[in-house]
């Protein structure tokens, strides 16, 4: 089928790239980390030559996004526009930043983002035309972190604001992630130690079921500010009152609040989704085991739990990406993680270090679901 | 059982009441956490005048998102914006990745600090259950029903509102109330960016250490959180008693 006729995503991209290029400033030259600056478009930034360059593959990028109907086409050709608009801001941070100067700060305006968002709308759009396998997913998502990984180690984008704001907190920075996923991560593992007993149990006593899961449904319904603030006051009274739970490292400040907050928030999705994974095994499947003379353990393990396995990692992607949000509020009760410099950003109207704190918890957040997401998917097709 | 759940309901309910209207009655039970002879109770703001600003700014936001959002919703599932659907789908689930925080905190550089932001943060946020929902319920709707009520000689506007909405009415509803509960808490979280609500409770207690203020500016959230939950549910059944499409 060879149809000449306007792409109508593609009209949209092309519509709002152009705008942005137009009326949107690209940079932002700032005097300082806080102060406002003036905004510049790309055409007054980069060099005749490379603007030329670069117009030339943005206006390929629009026809493909126009006229192109083969996805991977229209893949190749969203890349191209990411590559180019990466590199324009790279190149307008190294011709803008005077030499050795350490305070003036260029920041990626909205001209960029929107510029961005458009490339990646058409990326994305082709991406779900092309319906990947998970394993194609997870491949291009670890092709694309490798990438932005390498081009950020070489120093490529050193000279904008977001990363002379890494610059200054490089070593705080390593610590803070690795809290974060601690955090994300322990949490959510204590939840599912306790979340599957108590999920089996509630699916072999329905008469638990109402309780448990509306009890879990209360705390899940309860903002993460509040429940950390309502846990603050308990922990901090055991650890005043038991040394030992002090010395845990047990406090009305800091981690514990937070990790005990996320625990619970953790414990509904992974205790309803073990319910709905065990209702869903077959009471044949059930039978035929316990025919072949499988012990009630055997039938347990080896059947039900890994029939339900994949609704069961489907409840715990959800526990996983939302913990990777919630821990960004626990920094406001002192316990670390990304949302550190989210708030001290806020609190400083320093915007490049709310970007240092945010964008890295949307990346992490992302690729967990992606991955999670591709493990779920794989095993519901092998069971077909 | 339901008899005694409409009981803590009611208690529920009577109790953020009594503690907006007189907060210094509760002071004897918050004094114990506070140090040095700080106040028990918030002193900087009356907590009423911040629960109802933090309960409108909720609810303007959700009310905005739920129209755009059921509108973009039935418009990916007409024949002429069938293209989309596939792509905004792909989009709710990027979008649902973002932290609530993040969006904020995002919000702040392109408005500056304040009301706005969190408002822009509630709107976007709140879109994606209630746009997902939206759709999930529409799509739900069994194709013999609309050919009959194409049959019958209906237009395809009106069966859109006396046949689809209808029938994706509690899933829509459902969304609305997810949007609801993650907006009241992500509000809360907005007092860091300028925004009036209880959150500027907690945020108060954090920086002068004052466990009393933390702990009934988290009470008074959650309170508000849960009976908003349960009201949403109530409306659900009352409407639509216990029909649920699966």
């Amino acid at each position: 089928m060879t149809q000449h006729r306007i792409d109508p995503l593609g009209a949209l991209v092309t519509a709002v790239g152009a705008a942005a290029l137009l009326w949107l400033p690209f940079v932002v030259l700032k005097p300082n980390r806080i102060l406002p600056g003036d905004a510049r478009s790309l055409i007054a930034v980069l060099p005749p030559s490379t603007t030329i360059a670069c117009l030339a593959c943005l206006i390929l990028v629009a026809l493909a996004a126009l006229a192109m109907s083969k996805p991977p086409v229209r893949l190749a050709a969203a890349l191209l526009g990411v590559i180019v608009v990466a590199a324009a801001i790279s190149t307008a941070g190294d011709v803008l930043t005077p030499p050795g100067n350490r305070v003036v700060r260029v920041a990626p305006g909205s001209g960029f983002w929107v510029l961005l968002v458009a490339v990646g709308l058409m990326a994305t759009d082709a991406i779900t035309r092309l319906r990947p396998r998970p394993a194609a997913r997870v491949l291009m998502l670890a092709l694309f972190a490798a990438v932005t990984l390498f081009a950020l180690a070489h120093g490529t984008f050193d000279h904008l604001s977001v990363m002379r704001e890494y610059a200054v907190n490089a070593g705080r920075f390593a610590h803070e992630v690795r809290q974060h996923v601690w955090l994300a991560l322990g949490s959510l593992g204590t939840a599912v130690i306790v979340a599957l007993p108590l999920g089996i149990l509630c699916h072999r006593v329905p008469r638990l079921r109402g309780g448990v899961l509306g009890t879990l449904n209360v705390i899940q319904t309860i903002p993460a500010i509040a429940l950390f603030g309502i846990l603050m006051a308990p922990l901090g009274a055991l650890a005043a009152a038991v040394p030992l739970a002090a010395q845990l490292g047990i406090r009305g400040i800091g981690a514990a609040p937070a990790v005990v907050a996320l625990f619970l928030y953790s414990l509904l999705p992974v205790v309803a989704n073990t319910v709905a994974g065990l209702k869903r095994v077959s009471p044949a499947a059930v039978e035929a085991a316990r025919g072949m003379g499988m012990t009630s353990w055997q039938v347990l393990t080896g059947v039900e739990l890994s029939l339900a396995l994949p609704t069961i990692l489907t409840g715990i992607r959800i526990v996983l990406v939302q913990n990777i949000g919630l821990v960004t509020v626990a920094a406001l009760i002192g316990g670390g993680g990304l949302g550190v410099f989210v708030f001290q950003g806020i609190g400083q109207t320093a915007i490049d270090l709310v970007l240092l704190g945010a964008i890295p918890t949307v990346a992490l957040a992302f690729s967990a679901a992606v991955l999670l997401d591709a493990v779920v998917e794989t095993m519901n097709r092998a069971r077909q | 059982m339901p008899g005694s759940a409409a009981l803590l309901r009611l208690a529920a309910l009577a109790l953020l009441v009594a503690f907006l209207l007189t907060p210094y009655s509760f002071a004897p039970l918050f004094e114990p956490l506070t140090q040095y002879g700080a106040p028990a109770i918030y002193d900087q703001g009356n907590l009423l005048t911040l629960a109802l600003a933090q309960i409108g700014t909720v609810l303007c936001a959700t009310a905005a998102s739920t129209l755009v959002a059921v509108g973009l919703g039935i418009a990916v599932t007409r024949p002429s914006g069938a293209q989309f659907l596939p792509l905004s789908r792909t989009l709710v689930n990027i979008g649902q990745t973002f932290p609530p925080v993040a969006v904020l905190a995002i919000a702040v550089p392109l408005v500056g600090f304040g009301l706005k932001p969190t408002l822009i943060a509630l709107f976007c946020y709140g879109l994606l259950p209630i746009f997902e929902n939206t759709i999930g319920g529409l799509r739900a709707c069994p194709p013999a029903v609309l050919e009959a009520a194409s049959g019958m000689g209906m237009s395809p506007g009106q069966r859109l509102l006396s046949i689809e909405l209808p029938l994706a009415m509690p899933l829509i509803l459902e969304g609305i109330r997810i949007s609801l509960v993650i907006n009241v808490g992500t509000a809360a979280i907005g007092s860091t960016v300028g925004a009036k609500g209880l959150g500027e409770v907690i945020i108060a207690g954090l920086l002068s250490n004052n466990a009393a203020f933390i702990l009934q500016g988290g009470l008074l959230t959650g309170l508000i959180a849960i009976l908003l939950y349960d009201t949403m549910v109530a409306v659900e059944r009352r409407l639509f008693g216990n029909v649920r499409i699966e």
